[in-house]
């Protein structure tokens, strides 16, 4: 590992600062994934920022009914938090999803969305990746590639955004805020992360230095009654091959709003527009579900390793919105 | 003498077990290498390294938390406790008694994250946590039932190569039973 300083800071604006003097400096949240790739070389930062004490551990309800939730709130406390438990169920069930019970309590929100991908080329230095070396290649491509991307990937990388909570945070409209040089901002997390083309490199649309200081929930309704279901290559502790949050609100027989998302098949967490336009207005049932997943999965452009994708996302969305439904029913 | 900035060292203090260790650390310095090679402190284990197997499972603040992508630098400040650190004197730690009682390992080498873990487990239950193992995790629903299914699922990131899960379950169950005056032995029966 490189060597590198160390800076605890104190407020969020002097945070920002440290970063603005430092271009090769990072902040450190939880460090459960930037620890990790400075071991194996991926990350070589000058300096480190340590920002976990920084007065950003809240999960705050808004007036309007929705959650204001802090960056370096951890994903234990996010999970375990009532209101989330109560107005998002499917938020609490993404994070428990993930990782273990050690990494929960470290990990933070605001990392959690910035995390790197796993795919095993990104994190070996060894072998071309265009994500970690520009214009190097994508060994994926040619190479293993059965978990990777099946939607809005490129000829330049293939990877996918390993998160869970990001799935059902995107499911829920979240809105990221952030403090840079030039002050706050906020971006919406459908907008958040960039589109692969031919700079996979380029990850998200913060400004450069940019400090994530919350994720802010609109108010949801339709999120009381939301599930999230994870497809995985054992039964705990790996990240999935496939998942999907989702909410539905049936009147009558009928969808009156739905929101699906799906993890594990994009460079970012998966928003299924096509599929909520399919679904709102049609009739609560299994015929419909898989149209609807159809809808969204048409654009789906597998790899020769990662077919499997497309029928497991189809049958994962039927699943999890026919048990929403039955559960509106009872 | 080298004087660029930034530093690459800080002098900081570690607390562990109770104990003050103020110390010197290259940032670098992970904090289970600074509880093995610099305090002595050698009952953490090192396995995986990459924040994988849990072995070098310890309590920060009270929470369980992988030592080995810990730096040792922003532990500074913060409540350590290891396994050397459960015991009260001669008498063990409930759940280590359990482990010792019920044979929760075979080579060892896992054992003391399996058993800072399996503490840390007993805790999160006793205040309400779910887990991806919970079906309702409403608050409504009330507390999940401290189950074998709910026990594996919350100990899935401590691995045993020696695959000794059986008794680690119950081991677990066993002390849970014991906090909180027997509630937990139907899971623990289930089991075995």
């Amino acid at each position: 590992m490189k060597e590198f300083g160390y800076r605890r800071a104190d407020d969020v604006s002097g945070a920002v600062a440290l970063l603005a003097a430092e271009p090769e400096a990072r902040y450190l949240g939880g460090g459960t994934n930037l620890v990790d790739l400075m071991k194996t070389g991926v990350e070589r930062p000058a300096l480190l920022v340590d920002v976990r004490e920084l007065p950003l551990d809240r999960v705050e309800t808004t007036p309007d009914g929705g959650l204001r939730i802090g960056a370096t709130v951890t994903n234990s406390d996010l999970a375990a938090h009532p209101e989330v438990r109560r107005r998002y169920p499917a938020l609490t069930q993404a994070v428990l999803a993930g990782a273990s019970g050690q990494l929960r309590n470290m990990a933070t929100v605001g990392g959690n969305l910035l995390q790197r991908t796993r795919c095993g080329y990104f994190t070996d230095v060894t072998r071309p990746c265009n994500k970690r070396e520009p214009g190097s290649g994508c060994s994926a491509i040619e190479g293993e590639h059965h978990n990777h991307a099946v939607l809005g990937a490129s000829d330049h990388c293939v990877a996918v955004h390993p998160s869970d909570m990001g799935v059902a945070l995107t499911a829920f409209d979240a809105v990221v805020t952030y403090e840079s040089a030039d002050g706050p901002g906020e971006l919406p997390l459908s907008d958040f992360y960039l589109p692969v083309g031919d700079t996979p490199h380029r990850e998200t649309a913060l400004p450069p230095g940019a400090l994530i200081t919350g994720v802010t929930l609109p108010p949801a309704p339709v999120a009381a009654r939301s599930r999230y279901r994870k497809v995985r290559e054992r039964a705990s502790y790996a990240f999935a091959i496939g998942s999907v949050a989702a909410a539905l609100d049936v009147r009558d027989g009928v969808v009156h709003e739905a929101r699906l998302a799906f993890g594990a098949v994009a460079s970012r967490p998966w928003r299924a527009r096509a599929a909520e336009r399919a679904l709102t207005g049609a009739p609560a049932d299994a015929a419909a579900f898989a149209a609807a997943a159809d809808a969204e999965l048409a654009a789906a452009r597998p790899l020769p390793h990662n077919g499997y994708k497309v029928p497991l996302m189809r049958n994962l969305a039927v699943a999890v919105l026919t048990e929403l439904a039955e559960e509106t029913a009872r | 003498m080298a004087s660029a900035p930034p530093s690459t060292h800080s002098a900081i203090t570690l607390t562990v077990n109770g104990e003050k260790h103020p110390l010197t650390v290259d940032h670098r310095t992970t904090l289970l290498d600074a509880l093995r090679e610099r305090l002595d402190l050698t009952g953490t284990k090192k396995g995986c390294d990459q924040g994988q197997c849990g072995a070098c499972t310890v309590l920060i603040d009270g929470r369980r938390a992988v030592s080995c992508l810990q730096l040792a630098v922003a532990a500074d400040g913060r409540e350590i406790t290891t396994v050397e650190g459960l015991a009260d004197g001669d008498r063990l730690h409930p759940v280590q008694q359990a482990f010792l009682d019920l044979d929760g390992y075979q080579c060892g080498y896992c054992t003391p994250g399996q058993i800072c873990s399996a503490v840390a487990v007993i805790e999160e239950h006793a205040a309400g946590w779910p887990s991806a193992a919970t079906d309702d995790v409403r608050p409504e629903a009330g507390p999940p039932e401290l189950t074998p299914e709910e026990i594996r699922e919350r100990m899935s990131g401590n691995l045993c190569r020696c695959a000794a899960y059986v008794s680690i379950v119950e081991a677990v169950a066993r002390a849970a039973g014991e906090r909180t005056g027997g509630a937990a032995d139907g899971a623990e029966e289930a089991a075995a």
